[in-house]
């Protein structure tokens, strides 16, 4: 008995560098002069590592190396790594865009893909006649199209504007109105890359929400690229990490996460663009974190700003004030912690310093840090913007609801008491 | 839970390529794809123009005049009992056909590759679609052309149709299979060699020269150098145009072999380009 919807066996995918054109030919009758006298093609080298940012040797690289895993029926897996790490490339394979270049993929199922919201709108034509057209382009019947046709519009909120060319849209609309027929798809499985990375605030979370029912509540197999860690999270049940094109991790979401976080490259680097003060004792790092070191940081769970400082005088824990100034992406001041407001012994040779919370209570988004160092009142260190993290929904008020991100920054806890007449 | 057997799978996504793994059961499944490109082809050609539909009409129309002008009056060709005019319309309105079919199909690859390198289909449809929406154009113009046919029936030139007429149809498909299948073939040989869209834009207008759309093949035999005149016999383009005047207009030659012969190569032309155009659409996203 075996519930495994696909199965990749040994994928390998292989691309050329380059312009294309000039010495194809060439090329092409070297491969054909190899391949009729029996031999391996020349072309195919294996064992370069493809890292985008090293020049290599040869014209050819794999974007894919030997790549195997295996997809339960029902499953949600969620495909992280670098910007050209080739999760796109496999999404390719898998909704049978391009070939592997050996190996294959095995599946039990229809697969869809969703690589692009869209595909093959005709501007000319009106919302209605598109749904049809990208309805059929994604592999669904006329008639299951109309089924679907009034929970299509309705879920796209362009009822409005269904009988006005498509050209006359706002690219949001056209984007609503392209996830709303995509959702309603019904494939075995389903394959997205990125797309909820469109819209407005409201739209994308209704976006998740949709592909949480289709995972969740409909049972139906999804293999999901994203750069958006939570929303990975809330999707996905299994990840796949993947580096220079091979699977360096297959295992548990919330570990392959913390995996993928922990590199170098992906965590925010310290700005140090705009900085003044004398110098004396400077900010070395910033590191801000959520629950765990690894994890990002989360409203309604512990948060951890660690500031590490470049001390060489070794100067005393009492004669040195920090400032953090923590401003929202629009620029307004959000929250002011300082070491000033706490009543702290003092250390020799001080070398960091960390501020931390149980319970962190600003709302979802992205905020900078502003650090500001005195030493003796004068000011040693000030770095306008140094850093800036994100902080993901941890469902704050523990039931799933939330306060509107251009609402409120700063999320209270209080208590609420209804009192009806005696 | 049902139990399924190892290597039950409903289908395998590799780089083998069998030399005709045509998937038939597949295209059916995306009927509705077909049509519907079919009705996206029609409704959006002339959106926001003027006249509309009416340029269907407007180009051969012109098209006949100006041949009539030069290659008739100027070229003094003759066209025996048949009206000049006429004898070129029915000529320009078959090449046409042709004409669209083969530059519609030949830019497949490259035109729809943002479609085709986000999402999967049998790739095949958007040709079919091409020449099946240009079969409406088609249609229209034989319309006009029967128009003047009846005309000129009224004021007494005596001009007939062909026993053969029943044919009309073959010839149409024929006509559909060439241009199709040489627009596969080069629509696949673009994804890689761009050179032939330049020479497909300049090739056809010659083509239409050797393809005997604005003569008759017989002044060509006794006009032309022999060598020509055999090329242009054994065009299996002309023997279409040739056989569809003769069997709307009664003029020219027509024999059995010429109708089996481009029948044979038309159909070996369409399946060629059809195992070119599947070996093509594996890789072509990576190549174009």
């Amino acid at each position: 008995m075996s519930n495994i919807i696909l199965r990749a066996e040994a994928i390998n995918k292989q691309y050329r560098l380059g312009v294309i054109g000039t010495g194809t030919i060439n090329n092409d009758l070297k491969r054909w002069w190899f391949k009729i006298r029996g031999k391996n093609d020349p072309f195919l080298k294996i064992g370069e590592t493809n890292d985008r940012s090293k020049k290599g040797k040869s014209d050819y690289v794999w974007a894919l190396k030997d790549i195997n895993f295996e997809v339960k029926k029902g499953e949600v897996l969620g495909i992280i790594g670098k910007n050209g790490a080739g999760k796109s490339t496999l999404l390719k394979i898998l909704s049978r865009v391009t070939a592997p270049t050996t190996g294959q993929i095995k599946t039990r199922g229809r697969i869809a893909s969703l690589l692009e919201v869209g595909t093959g709108f005709h501007p000319e034509m009106t919302g209605r006649e598109n749904i049809y057209l990208n309805g059929a382009i994604l592999g669904m019947t006329k008639a299951e199209i109309k089924q679907k046709e009034a929970e299509i519009i309705n879920f796209s909120g362009c009822e409005r504007y269904i009988d006005t060319p498509v050209k006359r849209y706002s690219s949001g609309m056209k984007v609503r109105l392209a996830f709303a027929v995509a959702a309603h798809l019904e494939p075995d499985i389903l394959v997205i890359d990125e797309v909820l990375a469109v819209g407005d605030a409201e739209f994308q979370k209704k976006a998740i929400g949709k592909m949480q029912d289709i995972s969740k509540g409909e049972g139906r197999t999804v293999l999901f690229v994203s750069h958006n860690m939570a929303a990975v999270r809330s999707l996905c049940t299994r990840g796949m990490l993947i580096e220079n094109g091979e699977i360096s991790r297959i295992g548990n979401i919330d570990s392959i996460i913390e995996n993928y976080l922990d590199r170098d490259s992906v965590r925010n680097k310290l700005n140090t663009g705009n900085r003044s003060g004398s110098g004396l004792v400077k900010v070395k790092d910033i590191i801000v974190t959520g629950n765990t070191n690894l994890m990002p940081p989360e409203n309604g769970k512990p948060f951890k700003i660690i500031i590490k400082l470049d001390n060489i005088r070794q100067i005393n824990s009492s004669q040195l004030r920090l400032d953090l100034k923590i401003n929202d992406y629009m620029g307004q001041r959000v929250a002011w912690l300082s070491n000033y407001l706490a009543d702290v012994d003092s250390v020799d040779n001080i070398q960091s310093i960390i501020f931390s919370m149980t319970n962190l209570n600003i709302n979802e988004g992205t905020y900078y840090i502003t650090t500001d160092l005195y030493v003796d009142k004068v000011r040693s260190d000030f770095l306008q913007n140094a850093i800036s993290f994100d902080v993901i929904n941890g469902d704050f008020y523990g039931n799933g609801r939330n306060i509107p991100i251009q609402e409120s920054r700063i999320l209270l806890n209080f208590n609420t008491q209804i009192v009806g007449k005696s | 839970m049902i139990t399924q057997k190892e290597d039950d799978w409903l289908y395998t996504i590799s780089s083998k390529r069998k030399l005709i793994d045509f998937n038939f059961k597949e295209i059916w499944q995306y009927r509705d794809l077909l049509l519907l490109f079919v009705k996206r082809d029609i409704i959006t050609l002339y959106k926001q123009t003027i006249l509309g539909p009416l340029w269907y009409i407007i180009q051969p129309l012109f098209t006949s005049v100006i041949f009539t002008l030069i290659f008739n009056k100027l070229g003094n060709i003759n066209t025996g009992i048949v009206p000049a005019f006429l004898f070129n319309l029915a000529g320009i309105s078959a090449w046409n056909y042709f004409k669209e079919c083969l530059t519609g199909t030949s830019s497949t690859f490259t035109k729809n590759q943002s479609i085709f390198g986000k999402v999967y289909f049998p790739r095949v449809i958007m040709p079919m679609s091409i020449t099946i929406s240009n079969l409406l154009k088609f249609g229209i113009q034989i319309l006009i052309f029967l128009g003047f046919y009846l005309y000129y029936l009224a004021i007494g030139k005596g001009i007939e149709m062909n026993i053969l007429a029943f044919l009309f149809p073959v010839y149409v498909v024929m006509m559909a299979l060439l241009g199709l299948g040489l627009g596969m073939i080069i629509s696949s040989l673009t994804t890689k060699y761009r050179d032939l869209t330049v020479l497909v834009s300049f090739g056809v207008q010659l083509l239409m020269y050797v393809s005997a759309v604005p003569y008759p093949l017989a002044e060509a035999k006794l006009k032309f150098p022999a060598l020509v005149a055999t090329l242009v016999e054994y065009n299996p383009l002309t023997q279409i145009i040739e056989g569809f005047r003769y069997m709307l207009l009664n003029t020219g030659a027509f024999s059995w072999f010429g109708f089996a012969y481009t029948l044979v190569l038309s159909l070996f032309i369409f399946l060629f380009g059809l195992v070119i155009f599947n070996r093509t659409e594996k890789q072509f996203i990576d190549t174009v």
